[in-house]
């Protein structure tokens, strides 16, 4: 296998878009990759784009063959796929495309990632990431993502005695990073008690343990590692690609507040890079809800099993603590366009690699990991990336 | 839901039809057709279940989807059945009663109402008790 590197990274405004088409933001982030990469759209060989659900947000399948198009590549005939695993869709086609490198099929790959979810009502929107879940055994019984979630908290908080407290300052941390995002999409400040007095949505969890519904679009362009020096002066190499599965209902897993999936692609990404947990210097994990977080962290061997929120309340996974998490904002505070989500992690692990993250910016950052889940962790891609 | 894709599994919704694994005992609910134990060599045949449960884990949802029947906030939990599958459930009790632990027993009830077509589903719930 040859090595693979990131070349250039784009990554539109995530937020609620009213006045953009899905195509204008597919479109927005395909060209700012190019031109972080200072290449021009014929140098491309291949596209994978990481979508969840147009066909329910806005009617439209096929995404694959349309962004090519829209991105002017019609008249080339790349080969344009797209990939689909819930909430890990941008995940799994940034390691398609790593993949396509890697084996030498190809050269210079666009791994993107798009969803554009505020064009139907909160309700619809709500009810197609109710499709990540088991829809026959618990969608129709009356589970919502959230409920879920909140199962996986009320099942974490009976074992480890964690406090509600403790899991506030997940979403308390994750806005303190955002407000210093400039593509978040809620860049302010909170504090506890916005967290623990906002509306309960599924005991535990309260509207601000939940990420948003958001508009938004991310691409990548990775290249073999020896090539790489032709277009930027910082790539950025990536040390590891993991991915891995598990039921797809929570009620058939193992432990509930485990996402044994998680730990599967975590070692696996470990054993690739030849590296532990003490080698990463910052990662930006899966926090659909501030629970998840909770147990990516515990999942990842960041911390031990049961101290995840002490571990946060105590500082340690803000920035310039022991393992900053989230320095984007996470998906709480920079938002969560489902497809797009795994592609914007690589995007902001990158940028901290550069030492490009302004405000957010982690002190000598050598390496950096991303974790993105599907579901409630029926998939996990797991990548390490690293400076050259 | 489509008609046909809710009437296929009336016997597992109503009456908690679910199969078992006859080479190594092992049962499924929601029913599966492929032993993940003994792959090929399992031999799967239907089993009802009893009906009786533990709660796991539980949430009290407050904000419902719109075609639910439940008025206002109501249990959601993850329940162990007495012959060993977990399956996700509604709990009809006070929403303050329900605990992990707790032990839950099966009852036919209303389920949802699909929007477009108006047609009422039913289907397992379950209720505190032996
Ligand atoms: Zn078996």
């Amino acid at each position: 296998m040859r090595d693979v590197a990131v070349i250039g990274i784009g990554c539109t405004r995530f937020g609620e878009h009213w006045n953009r088409s899905f195509r204008d933001l597919f479109v927005e982030a395909g060209a700012l990759a190019l031109e972080d990469a200072k290449l021009s759209g014929e140098k491309i060989d291949a596209m994978y784009v990481g979508n969840m659900s147009a066909g329910r947000f806005i009617e439209q399948e096929h995404i694959g063959a349309l962004i090519a198009d829209y991105a002017g590549m019609a008249t080339r005939h790349i080969p344009a796929t797209r990939v689909e695993a819930a909430c890990a869709s941008g995940g799994l086609a940034f390691r398609q495309a790593v993949i396509a490198v890697a084996s030498g099929m190809e050269d210079i790959v666009v791994a993107a990632g798009v969803e554009k979810m505020t064009d139907v009502e909160p309700g619809a929107s709500t009810d197609a990431l109710t499709g990540a879940a088991d829809r026959e055994w618990e969608g129709f019984v009356g589970a919502t993502f959230p409920g879920l979630y909140a199962m996986i908290a009320t099942d974490y908080m009976h074992k480890y005695h964690m406090t509600r407290e403790q899991l506030a300052q997940v979403a308390v941390k994750n806005h303190y990073n955002g407000a210093r995002n400039p593509i978040a999409q809620f860049p302010q400040e909170i504090t506890l008690d916005t967290v623990l007095k906002s509306t309960m949505v599924a005991e535990p969890l309260r509207l601000f343990d939940c990420s948003p519904i958001t508009d938004g679009a991310a691409a990548v362009i990775v290249a073999p590692l020896d090539r790489a020096r032709e277009f930027t002066d910082t790539p950025i190499k990536v040390l590891a690609t993991a991915q891995a599965s598990d039921t797809i209902a929570l009620h058939d897993r193992r432990d509930i507040s485990t996402l044994d999936a998680s730990v599967a692609a975590g070692q696996r990404a470990f054993k690739m890079a030849k590296l532990t947990n003490k080698d990463i210097n910052m990662v930006e994990v899966h926090d659909c809800f501030s629970i998840a977080e909770i147990c990516a962290i515990e999942d990842l061997g960041f911390c031990r099993k049961g101290t995840a929120g002490k571990f946060t309340a105590d500082g340690e996974t803000a920035i310039g603590g022991k393992i900053p998490v989230n320095t984007s904002g996470g998906l709480k505070a920079c938002g969560h366009p489902v497809g797009a989500t795994g592609i914007k992690q690589v995007c902001e692990i990158v940028q901290q690699l550069r030492g490009d993250a302004g405000r957010r910016q982690v002190e000598n950052a050598k390496i950096g990991m991303t974790h993105n889940v599907g579901g409630t962790g029926a998939t996990v891609a797991v990548h390490i990336l690293g400076r050259v | 839901m489509t008609v046909a894709r809710f009437w296929r599994k009336i016997p597992q919704r109503y009456n908690l039809e679910g199969t078992k694994c006859t080479t190594c005992g092992r049962h499924f609910f929601p029913p599966r057709t492929f032993c993940p134990d003994c792959r090929r060599n399992g031999k799967i045949a239907v089993h009802k279940f009893a009906g009786f449960g533990t709660i796991v884990t539980y949430t009290v949802i407050q904000t419902e989807p719109d075609h639910f029947s439940s008025p206002g906030p109501y249990v959601l939990a993850i329940i162990k059945l007495d012959e060993g599958p977990q399956m996700t459930t509604q709990i009809i009790c006070d929403p303050k009663e329900a605990k992990i632990g707790m032990r839950v027993k099966s009852v036919f009830r209303k389920i949802a109402t699909d929007g477009e077509s108006g047609i009422i589903h039913y289907g397992t719930k379950f209720v505190p008790g032996e």
